[in-house]
């Protein structure tokens, strides 16, 4: 089973969220596997102590011009489909712009001159640790400059293909790496804050996850400040509200620290517990 | 003058910052350029708001009546978007990028790309000024062209209305839309917050900023939360010349600032946090100039 935390925006305590609950079901006797799909800022290292498994380094392919063959047809230009084939016929320049390039392949069957081949760039990596009691944790990261963590998270994902139990930390937005998070999940933990920002990225999480036809359940986060208008819209909506984390300065204190809040207060650990419970029941019942 | 305020990660309260700045600013250009999450339109209720759709990404369509099963459209595809049914070519929407390539190789035309998403460009002024949004179609992926049609729009109505501060309030992370917001503008101002990721975020950030040589600013958000790592982050500043802009306390009077609709500076203009900003402000906008 994989289960994503995500929210429309972040800073809502996702990751909290998300090492708190791996914590917990280790400490249930449970092996999962963390997964830090948020590629552009993966913190989830921060809270787990592991031995480096294996790095996947995850790359791209991208043309390179031939100009010695090349004669200036400009057709892998006309096949391009994101403007990252540059050319000037008349004064013979072309050159390709990498960081726009998706590595589609289009330009490589264009081109009838054989004046294009392929080297590979280096998007991102993946790493596997190994912690203790079994559990794994896995980190994606894209290198600065990557224009789309898309297809680094994929790979994380596929990384998780054969573990049992998965928590995806999923990337904040609800654009393509959002999508391509949640679209593996069994379940979607969205969490969010009761302000008028926070509903209002909900909304539109909730609207992408309809789409997708995924079941999911709301952690509302800060509760206490803030107003009601979330409850009211969950209502509504009936979306299962399945927990509420009081507002409280020594929890962000712990969180700033790098400390689990799980490992202090086993109170947190059965609330935490018994949320995954409630979410595997009612993953039953849908299918 | 363009000033993008960014964070690395969400949370830190960027947003929040952003708006108090436009609120000194008094006349100025607002872009929000968080498409992904844009909500600044919240606190500061533009009206006369103009609209502009446009259609970004493309979708792959098979004419099952037309497809005969050859396959040879999945093995070109390289984002696993296709795969054979029941005799036929499907398209997996989700990982489909529009890339087109399949279109091209099908011997029987049985492909369209279809442009699908639709994403909307809006601005409307309010109190301070105009403010300038996008609103990101659901699965859209290229919010970097809606970052920059934002930012284009933004400077025709500074050019518009002779006001030459423009804040930019970006996305969250280090990718595209990120890169697209700060391309070029004229000083970053990074908000951060003293915890372990917030360190690990702003070290992302400031290597993306000293790759494309943009001058930045520092400002802690939440100092007091955690004291010994507000330290660290400015020895990091120091060790790396990033100037520091200020230190803001944690207050949650922020948060109800954002739940009544107003910024921090005309919910409670008194108080101890809003002359922090009004430091930090003074420092960013009117040393420079
Ligand atoms: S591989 Fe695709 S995206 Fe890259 S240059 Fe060629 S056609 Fe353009
Ligand atoms: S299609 Fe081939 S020959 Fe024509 S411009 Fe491109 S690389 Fe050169």
């Amino acid at each position: 089973m994989k289960i994503a935390v995500a929210s429309g925006k972040g800073g809502t305590g996702k990751t909290f969220v998300a090492t708190n609950l791996f914590y917990a079901l280790q400490n249930e006797g449970l092996v999962p596997t963390l997964l830090d799909c948020d590629a552009e800022a993966p913190n989830a290292g921060i809270f787990f102590n592991g031995k480096k498994k294996h790095t996947l380094e995850v790359v791209l392919k991208v043309p390179e011009i031939d100009t010695k063959r090349c004669t200036y047809c400009g057709k892998c230009h006309e096949y391009c489909n994101y403007n990252a084939v540059f050319i000037i016929p008349p004064v013979k320049v072309i050159r390709i712009l990498e960081e726009l390039c998706h590595g589609c392949g289009a330009c490589l069957y264009a081109c009838n001159e054989k004046a294009i081949n392929e080297k590979e760039i280096c998007l991102g990596k993946v790493s596997r640790f190994d912690l203790s009691l079994g559990a794994s944790m896995i980190v994606t990261q894209i290198c600065v400059g990557v224009y789309s963590p898309v297809k680094v998270i994929q790979a994380g994902v596929r990384e998780t293909n054969d573990d049992p139990l998965v928590i995806m930390d999923s990337p904040p937005g609800t654009s393509c790496p959002f999508i391509q998070t949640v679209v593996r999940a069994d379940y979607v933990l969205l969490v969010t804050e009761p302000t008028p920002f926070g509903l209002s990225d909900l909304k539109h999480s909730i609207t992408i996850l309809k789409g997708l036809d995924k079941s999911c359940g709301v952690i509302i986060n800060r509760s206490g400040m803030g107003d009601r208008a979330i409850y009211d819209f969950l209502q509504q909506q009936k979306i299962p509200l399945l927990m509420e984390i009081p507002f409280d300065k020594s929890i962000a204190a712990a969180y700033a620290k790098g400390d689990l809040v799980a490992m202090q207060n086993k109170a947190w650990c059965e609330k935490l517990f018994s949320m995954f419970n409630l979410i595997v029941a009612n993953g039953n019942s849908h299918h | 003058m363009e000033t993008a305020i960014i964070s690395g990660k969400g949370g830190t309260g960027k947003s929040s910052v952003a708006a108090a700045f436009a609120a000194l600013a008094e006349e100025v250009v607002v872009a929000d350029c968080d498409v992904d999450a844009a909500n600044l339109y919240i606190l500061f209720h533009p009206e006369n708001i103009e609209h502009r759709s446009f259609t970004g990404s493309r979708e792959a369509v098979i004419d099952d009546t037309i497809c005969d099963g050859c396959g040879l459209c999945v093995d070109y595809c390289r984002f696993d978007a296709l795969s054979m049914a029941a005799g036929h070519a499907i398209v997996l929407g989700v990982f489909c990028d529009g890339c087109g390539l399949c279109a091209r190789v099908c011997p029987q035309h049985a492909i369209e790309m279809e442009e699908n998403c639709e994403s909307t460009l809006c601005s409307g002024n309010f109190r301070y000024g105009q403010l300038v949004y996008g609103r990101l179609a659901p699965g859209e992926e290229n919010s970097g062209k809606l970052v920059s049609m934002v930012r284009e729009k933004a400077r025709q109505h500074a050019r518009d209305r002779r006001m030459n501060n423009i804040i930019i309030d970006g996305p969250p992370g280090i990718g595209c839309p990120v890169i697209a917001s700060i391309t070029g503008v004229d000083q970053v101002v990074i908000v951060t917050e003293p915890s372990k990721s917030g360190m690990l975020d702003l070290k992302r950030i400031w290597s993306l900023c000293k790759s494309l040589r943009l001058p930045a600013y520092v400002l802690i958000n939440k100092y007091d939360l955690h004291i010994a790592q507000s330290k660290e982050i400015e020895a990091f500043c120091k060790a790396n010349g990033i100037r520091l802009a200020g230190r803001i306390s944690f207050d949650p009077i922020i948060v109800d600032a954002m739940v009544h609709c107003k910024t921090v500076t005309e919910w409670v203009p008194g108080s101890g946090i809003v002359s922090e900003i009004k430091t930090a402000y003074r420092k960013i906008f009117q040393e420079t100039l």
